[in-house]
């Protein structure tokens, strides 16, 4: 393999794949990049297993070819090179090097062999669709943070995407994630040929790593989908990776309804007195109690260890007079979440499950469980 | 002779001291003598015959009668009361083993509400004594008394002889005392002189008082431990003490020197009331070594309910699981795993368990598996509602009211009915309150 490319292109395409590798590895060959020069293009390709990373750009192609060389070291030292810079690429003869060359710069890189690259390219993609990126982004954006990590439940560790009824009856695409503690549940409309996909849950790193790579939101993003494994194509890159297997729990039945205290708030000056009160909460326990009564909420912190906290909003609210608490953590994510001025809190008693909308966007809604205060 | 030479002697009635075979004060012959009683400050409570005694406590007329406490017939004793036990009745005999060395015994169901209650009372007297205490169960403890002379005016040995007086008048209930320089001869102490009892291990004679002791004396060492001793020669503590430290230490590492220091009668772990229960675990070893993942999963299910049982009894929650294996060849695997939240259900850990176990089970042969939680709170916090899981609140009232039929019934009864095989995939599914009998208890 013989190519020579500019940097620029080698740099975006790098740093698209690279994330991929782990930086420990007990395979080798896996902390490597595959490079693969043909018909006017080099192919990058980095995979953990689970995942894989491909990007092609533009190169000039001396001699076709392909080899694979530590992604971490290249792309540190692409990075590092000057802008403008070209760069070229050649395996040595017998295939254990690539010399690399840009100016008066060498560098010299142990390769392994391309045909010991794993290949994680998935069988037949049975459904496929295609949706602006920028919705997609905003699916996973607003769902993500919901995620466990509670590895012996791995069904939670990952967004379940799906297609069902919307709240108003239309076709939806709909992602949900939860760790048992809050849920996130967000629709989009959903996109010709979505219809028919089986409910699928996406590994957390996949949706962290598909998040990074949307950078237009105009761009089409198109989705392909096999039994075993999803695959995302955006421009030039194509990002496919394992689904996980099981069973996402039926969440439709802790999603609360006809909750009839609600509670609005704006959405900003709760969120400040979130963080102002929980200043004083222990990492553990980060419980902070909301006394909602006419016309207001009371905020209060009490830690043992360090003190009280103590802080008023006005609110929206002609129901009962209520206290509940709630993990300060939970809040503010949720509350990060939200885009309307307006956060709406359909509360019951202190021990269900409390719904959270975003002012009225149906589209979006979260549920948060009560700390006992 | 010095005054230091002397033998010290305490009477148990009246708490007077320097008495010699009498007492010259209250004419008891309850005198306990020992040269080092004085200097003494490590003590080992345990009650006697605990929940049969508060049984027979609350019903005067079962006073002079054999009382077990336990399951139905299929059940097994929890306690013996001291007459059911001179019949020849065992703790953990099967039932109708019991009743048959003991036909006329007046079983009894085991009220764990109650005895709790007693037990925190009498934790509480043991705190009034000293912060130093360790509670080891619900009826025993140890108590760390070195420098508490000044705030009671009393050596550590007048001040427990009179918290067993306190006791037995204002609770009625008897407890049994261990004196020792430290934990591990003030355990054995507290069995020796049982019921009512109150005995001293000094330093002096320790060694040669643990001399022809079994090695299973030593705590953690099990049925499987003590075989493992006796393939390497060592039967008695005799047999450790002239052993080399060192080729101990290279069989059973740091343990091989604690088994060597305990065998002299020396043991330096502090009394340590925050160490109270780190975690809760049960592990078992098999006839033969499995590499079946469902024949392993069996075995882990049992371990998970018996430590299940453990927390609900102990009233904690534990947030960590740990799953322990051992090896054919010896090597121990621990994997441990940190849930959302805390938990006391079998169900619950029995699923965490089973996920680290199945990233285990490569056709390597196991010896033992271990189930365990970690990282302990109190039982308010375990099992909040899980948006994860809508169904944990029924799953929890299947688990409750199945502990409830074996309470009342025996474990085997309920094991039975809702046995493993021939897929043990999910057995908190199977337990549906309406397979069990015990569904009206809900």
């Amino acid at each position: 393999m013989r190519v020579t490319l500019e940097r620029s292109a080698l740099v975006k395409g790098l740093t698209h794949v690279h994330r991929v590798v782990e930086r420990r590895n007990t395979i080798p060959i896996l902390s490597n990049v595959l490079l693969r020069a043909a018909d006017g293009t080099l192919g990058l390709r980095a995979t953990d297993l689970d995942l894989e990373v491909t990007e092609t750009v533009p190169a000039e192609v001396a001699q076709p070819g392909a080899t694979t060389v530590p992604a971490h070291t290249l792309y540190d030292i692409v990075r590092k090179l000057p802008e403008g810079a070209q760069v070229s690429l050649s395996s040595s003869d017998d295939g254990t090097s690539v010399q690399l060359e840009a100016g008066r710069a060498k560098f010299t890189l142990q390769a392994l062999p391309e045909a010991d690259f794993p290949d994680l390219t998935a069988g037949d993609m049975d459904n496929s669709f295609t949706i602006e990126a920028g919705a997609f982004k905003r699916l996973i954006a607003k769902t993500q943070f919901a995620i466990s990590t509670e590895e012996t439940r791995y069904y939670l560790n990952g967004i379940f995407l799906h297609c069902t009824d919307g709240d108003d009856g239309d076709k939806v695409l709909r992602a949900v994630a939860t760790d048992g503690h809050r849920l996130a549940r967000v629709d989009i409309t959903a996109p010709d040929g979505a219809d028919g996909m089986p409910g699928i849950i996406v590994p957390r790193k996949a949706v962290a790593e598909i998040d990074r790579l949307i950078e237009t939101s105009d761009s089409p993003l198109s989705i392909e989908l096999s039994d075993s494994k999803i695959r995302f194509t955006i421009g030039a890159v194509v990002l496919t990776s394992k689904l996980i297997d099981g069973t996402f729990p039926d969440y439709t039945r802790v999603i609360p309804s006809g909750h009839d205290k609600i509670l609005q708030v704006d959405t900003r000056s709760f969120e400040r007195a979130v963080d102002l009160v929980s200043t004083v909460s222990s990492e553990r326990g980060r419980a902070v109690k909301l006394s909602v009564g006419d016309g207001h909420v009371v905020l209060t912190v009490n830690n043992p260890d360090s003190g009280t906290a103590m802080e008023e909003i006005t609110a929206s609210y002609d129901a009962e007079p209520i206290d509940i608490g709630f993990n300060a953590r939970y809040l503010l994510d949720i509350a990060g979440q939200l885009e309307s001025s307006e956060a709406r809190f359909e509360l019951s008693d202190p021990g269900s499950p409390t719904l959270v909308r975003d002012g009225d966007d149906a589209s979006a809604l979260y549920v948060l469980m009560p700390m006992r205060v | 002779m010095s005054e230091a030479d002397q033998i010290a002697s305490l009477c148990r009635n009246c708490g007077a001291t320097g008495a010699h075979g009498r007492c010259q004060t209250c004419g008891s012959a309850r005198i306990v003598t020992h040269k080092e009683l004085f200097r003494l400050g490590i003590a080992h409570i345990d009650c006697d015959a605990f929940f049969a005694a508060i049984e027979k406590r609350d019903d005067p007329s079962l006073r002079d009668k054999p009382v077990i406490i336990g399951g139905g017939k299929r059940g097994v004793v929890s306690t013996a009361c001291y007459v059911a036990r001179l019949n020849g009745v065992k703790s953990a005999m099967p039932m109708f083993k019991a009743l048959a060395a003991c036909p006329d015994a007046v079983v009894i169901k085991p009220n764990i509400e109650k005895y709790s209650a007693v037990g925190r009372e009498i934790r509480q007297r043991m705190f009034n004594l000293t912060p130093q205490v360790e509670p080891l169960s619900i009826d025993e403890a140890f108590l760390d008394l070195t420098g508490t002379q000044g705030v009671h005016h009393a050596s550590p040995a007048e001040t427990l002889a009179h918290f067993a007086r306190e006791i037995e008048r204002d609770i009625g209930l008897t407890v049994s005392v261990g004196l020792a320089p430290n934990k591990f001869l003030a355990k054995i102490a507290s069995d020796l002189d049982k019921p009512r009892g109150f005995a001293v291990i000094g330093t002096e004679e320790s060694a040669s008082f643990l001399h022809d002791k079994p090695v299973t004396i030593i705590p953690g060492i099990g049925p499987a431990m003590a075989k493992k001793l006796a393939g390497e020669g060592y039967h008695l503590l005799a047999d450790i003490q002239r052993a080399d430290p060192a080729s101990l230490m290279k069989r059973h590492g740091e343990y091989g020197f604690r088994l060597y220091e305990m065998a002299h009668g020396r043991d330096n772990r502090r009394v340590d009331p925050d160490s109270e229960r780190k975690s809760v675990s049960a592990e078992t070893t098999f006839n033969e070594d499995i590499a079946d993942l469902r024949a392993l999963e069996v075995h882990l299910w049992r371990l998970c309910e018996k430590v299940s049982a453990r927390m609900k009894a102990a009233e904690l929650s534990g947030l960590t699981v740990t799953l322990k294996l051992k090896t054919a060849s010896f090597a121990t695997r621990t994997r441990a795993a940190r849930l959302s939240d805390p938990t006391q259900l079998a169900g619950k850990l029995f699923e965490a368990g089973k996920h680290l176990l199945a990233h285990e089970t490569d056709g390597t042969r196991f010896r033992l598996i271990g189930s365990g939680l970690s990282d302990l709170g109190n039982a308010e916090a375990a099992d909040p509602a899980d948006l994860a899981d809508p169904d944990l609140g029924r799953k929890a009232g299947a688990e409750r009211a199945v502990d409830k039929v074996r309470a009342k019934f025996g474990r085997d009864m309920v094991q039975r009915g809702l046995g493993f095989s021939p897929r043990p995939q999910s057995p908190d599914t199977r337990r549906k309150p309406d397979d069990a009998p015990g569904q009206k208890d809900k």
